[in-house]
C-alpha cells in the first residue's frame, strides 16, 4: 500500500533543494551567499546520502564551472547563489549557451546593486536574467510565487535544462526563498533526462542539426570522443570562422527554444477571462496581486492577474489572450521597471500600461495594488 | 613510418581541420609530444582521458588530440575539471593552462584545486607572455623585462609557479623546459601516475612575441637558452639565492602522500549514510 505523502511546513529554498533531488540532480557546487545559502546546506546534508557530490567552491565563477564540468561527465547539476555570485557567474554562464550544456543555476534576488541588501527582498535581476551573459543569445528563465511552486518549477528547470541542452535559472526573490508554507513536497512528475546518441561513435556527429534543433549528447567517458569549446563551432565542435557555419550554429541554438515557446511560456490566468484591468506579475508581487484581484472584484471591478511563471522567454502569446479583453495593465515590480517595457512592446498600444515600482526593500502590498487599481479606475 | 611518427597519428583527430595556430618554432607541440607519450607509456585508454585547457594559445592544444577534450574559458580550466573528475573519478584529467591562464585570472582556482588535493593533472605551459593577444605582460614576465605592456620595462615580481603550486598543497610538483623534451614525458608521466593534485611546469619561450620584444633571439637560441640555464633541483639545492637569479631548477620538486579528495568525500558519504541510518 501506497503510503499517504505527509503535509510539511517547508521554506521555499528548502522546496528547491528537495525539488533537485527529485529532478535527479547528484551534484551541487556552491558559494554560501545570502539569501540563497539553505540550499547549499541542504544539499551538503542529502547529496552524499545518495552518493551525489557537494562541493563547495572558492567562487561562484568556479562554482558554475564546476557544474558545467559534471554535466558533461553526465550528472544531472545545479548552483544557487544571489545577486553578487550571480554577477560573476555570468562569465561562464555563456559557456554553457554555447556548448550546449544542461544546467541549472538558481538566483534568489535581493536588494542591489553591488552589495546592496543581502536580507532584503527585490526583483532587480531581471534583466541581468535575460542579458547578463555577454553576447547575442537564448534563454530561460523561471520564477516562483509559493513554496510549493519552488519545488515544481526546480524540477520543471531541469526538465528544460535536460530537454533543450541549455542553462535553465530560477529567478527568486528573498520573499519566495525565505517563506515557509505548508506543502506536500513529491508527486508525480515526468522527469526528462537528456537525449543520448545511439549510433555508433564513429557515426557521431556532436552539434548536428536535429528535428527538434537540440542534437543529442554524449557524455564524456562513454566512448564518444568529441570537442567541447566556448568558441564559436561547426557541427563536430570545431571552431569555425565560416560566416555559413557560425549563421547556422547561431540560428539553430536561437530556434531551439523558439521553435517550443508554446512549450516553455509557463503562466497562470486568475480571472483573466472577462478582466478589464489586469495585473502582470511575477514572484512574490503575484501574490499580493493575486490578493488585490479579489479584492477589486468584491468593490465590483473587472480586475484579473496574468501570473508569469516563465520570465524568459516573456510569454507574448499568453499577455496577447489577456489583452483581448483588458483595457488596463498594471504592471508592479519591486524593480524601477524591467518586465513593464516587455509589457509595453507586446501591447502596442492597445490597453493603456501602468506601472507600480518599489526599490525600498520591502514588498509590494495587496492594498498598494488595489490601491494602484483604484487610482487607474478614476 | 618512424615510431614517433605513428605515435603522433595513433593520437591525433584526423578528422580535424589542420594545420594547427601555433607558430613555426612554437614549444606547445613539443609539450603535446611529451604529453602523448606520457599517455602512451602510462596505456590510458582514450575513451578514459578527459583533456581540458583555458584560453590563450595553449588553450588550443586539446582540439587536435582524440580523447574527450574540453576547451573552457580563460582562467576557469580548473573549475571545469573539478567537476568533470567528481561527476566521474574514473576519468583521467588533465588539464593545460598558459602562465596567465593559471595564475593571473586563474590564480584562485590554482591554490584552491592543489589545497583541496583533488585526483587532477595541471600541466602549465609557462612562456612569460600572453602570445594570444601579441606578448603583453604576464605574472611570469621577470622583472626590468619588455612587452607591448611593459615597453618601459616590467616592474612587476614574477610569480614562481612551481612554489606556488608546492605551498598551495599539491601532491606532486616538477618542472622542465621544452629543451628538456623527454624529461618532461617523465614528469608528465609520473604526474598522471600520482594520486592527488599534480602539477607540471613547462618552461616554453615565445620567440615571436617575447623573444622578439626581449631581443632573444630565434626559436633556436631560446632553446640553447632553456639548455644552459637549466640546473637540476639536487644541484640547486647547494647553490646559492643569487646564483639561481637567472636559472630554471628543473626536475621533481615535491612528491608526498597526502589525502586525496575523492577518497575523502567518499569518507564523508559512508558518513551521510550513516546519519540517515541514524535518523
Amino acid at each position: 500500500m501506497k503510503k499517504a505523502r505527509k503535509e510539511v511546513l517547508m521554506q521555499g529554498n528548502e522546496a528547491v533543494a528537495e525539488g533537485a533531488l527529485q529532478a535527479g540532480c547528484r551534484f551541487f557546487a556552491g558559494y554560501p551567499i545570502t539569501p540563497a545559502t539553505e540550499i547549499s546546506e541542504i544539499l551538503s546534508i542529502k547529496l552524499p546520502r545518495i552518493d551525489g557530490t557537494f562541493l563547495q567552491m572558492e567562487d561562484e565563477i568556479a562554482s558554475l564551472g564546476a557544474v558545467i564540468g559534471a554535466s558533461l561527465a553526465g550528472v544531472k547539476a545545479m548552483t544557487a547563489t544571489s545577486g553578487p555570485g550571480f554577477s560573476l557567474m555570468q562569465e561562464i554562464l555563456g559557456f554553457a549557451v554555447i556548448a550546449e550544456v544542461p544546467c541549472v543555476v538558481v538566483n534568489v534576488m535581493r536588494g542591489g546593486p553591488s552589495t546592496g541588501l543581502p536580507t532584503f527582498p527585490a526583483q532587480g535581476d531581471v534583466m541581468q536574467a535575460r542579458w547578463g551573459t555577454h553576447g547575442d543569445h537564448p534563454i530561460i528563465v523561471l520564477s516562483a510565487s509559493t513554496v510549493r511552486e519552488c519545488y515544481e518549477m526546480t524540477i520543471q528547470a531541469f526538465n528544460y535544462a535536460e530537454k533543450y541542452r541549455t542553462p535553465v535559472i530560477l529567478l527568486l526573490d528573498e520573499v519566495v526563498a525565505h517563506m515557509r508554507e505548508k506543502i506536500v513536497p513529491g508527486g508525480e512528475f515526468e522527469i526528462i533526462n537528456r537525449v543520448k546518441p545511439t549510433m555508433p561513435p564513429e557515426w557521431y556527429i556532436p552539434y548536428e542539426d536535429t528535428t527538434t534543433g537540440v542534437p543529442p549528447m554524449a557524455d564524456f567517458g562513454e566512448g564518444y570522443r568529441y570537442h567541447v569549446t566556448g568558441l564559436t563551432h561547426d557541427v563536430r565542435g570545431f571552431p569555425t570562422e565560416r560566416p555559413d557555419e557560425i549563421k547556422a550554429f547561431n540560428e539553430r541554438i536561437f530556434r531551439k527554444i523558439s521553435r517550443h515557446m508554446e512549450a516553455v511560456s509557463l503562466v497562470e490566468y486568475n480571472e483573466t477571462e472577462d478582466a478589464e484591468i489586469a495585473i502582470v506579475a511575477y514572484g512574490c508581487v503575484a501574490r499580493s496581486a493575486k490578493r488585490a484581484v479579489k479584492d477589486a472584484r468584491e468593490r465590483g471591478i473587472k480586475a484579473g492577474l496574468l501570473k508569469l511563471i516563465t520570465i524568459w522567454p516573456f510569454a507574448r502569446a499568453a499577455l496577447e489572450r489577456v489583452l483581448k479583453n483588458a483595457k488596463v495593465l498594471i504592471v508592479p515590480e519591486m524593480n524601477m521597471g524591467q518586465i513593464s517595457r516587455e509589457v509595453k512592446r507586446v501591447n502596442q498600444g492597445t490597453a493603456r500600461v501602468f506601472t507600480l515600482n518599489k526599490v525600498d526593500g520591502t514588498i509590494i502590498t495587496p492594498q498598494e495594488i488595489l490601491a494602484r487599481i483604484m487610482e487607474v479606475v478614476q | 613510418m618512424k615510431e614517433a611518427t605513428k605515435l603522433i597519428h595513433k593520437y591525433l583527430r584526423h578528422d580535424k581541420k589542420f594545420p594547427h595556430v601555433w607558430c613555426p618554432g612554437c614549444g606547445i607541440g613539443i609539450i603535446l609530444g611529451a604529453l602523448i607519450r606520457a599517455i602512451d607509456r602510462i596505456g590510458l585508454q582514450k575513451d578514459d582521458v578527459v583533456l581540458v585547457s583555458g584560453i590563450g594559445c595553449s588553450g588550443r592544444l586539446p582540439v587536435y588530440v582524440d580523447f574527450n577534450t574540453l576547451h573552457t574559458i580563460h582562467g576557469r580550466a580548473l573549475t571545469f575539471a573539478t567537476g568533470v573528475k567528481l561527476a566521474k573519478p574514473r576519468l583521467k584529467v588533465i588539464v593545460i593552462m598558459g602562465d596567465g591562464d593559471a595564475t593571473a585570472i586563474g590564480g584562485n582556482h590554482l591554490i584552491h584545486a592543489a589545497r583541496r588535493n583533488i585526483n587532477l593533472t595541471a600541466i602549465i605551459i609557462n612562456n612569460n607572455v600572453y602570445g594570444m593577444t601579441g606578448g603583453q605582460y604576464s605574472p611570469t614576465t621577470p622583472y626590468g623585462m619588455k612587452s607591448t605592456t611593459s615597453v618601459y620595462t616590467n616592474i612587476e615580481q614574477a610569480f614562481n609557479i612551481s612554489e606556488l603550486a608546492v605551498t598551495a598543497g599539491a601532491s606532486f610538483v616538477g618542472r622542465s623546459t621544452v629543451y628538456h623534451a623527454r624529461y618532461l614525458d617523465t614528469l608528465i608521466e609520473m604526474a598522471i601516475r600520482k594520486a592527488g593534485f599534480s602539477v607540471v611546469e613547462a618552461i616554453s619561450h615565445c620567440h615571436m612575441q617575447y623573444g622578439r620584444q626581449n631581443e632573444l633571439g630565434s626559436a633556436v637560441e631560446m632553446l640553447q637558452w632553456q639548455r644552459d640555464h637549466a640546473v637540476n633541483v639536487e644541484k640547486a639545492a647547494a647553490m646559492k639565492r643569487e646564483e639561481l637569479d637567472d636559472k630554471i631548477v628543473i626536475g621533481v620538486l615535491v612528491d608526498k602522500e597526502l589525502p586525496v579528495y575523492e577518497d575523502e568525500y567518499a569518507r564523508i558519504r559512508q558518513l551521510a549514510k550513516k546519519s540517515m541510518e541514524k535518523s
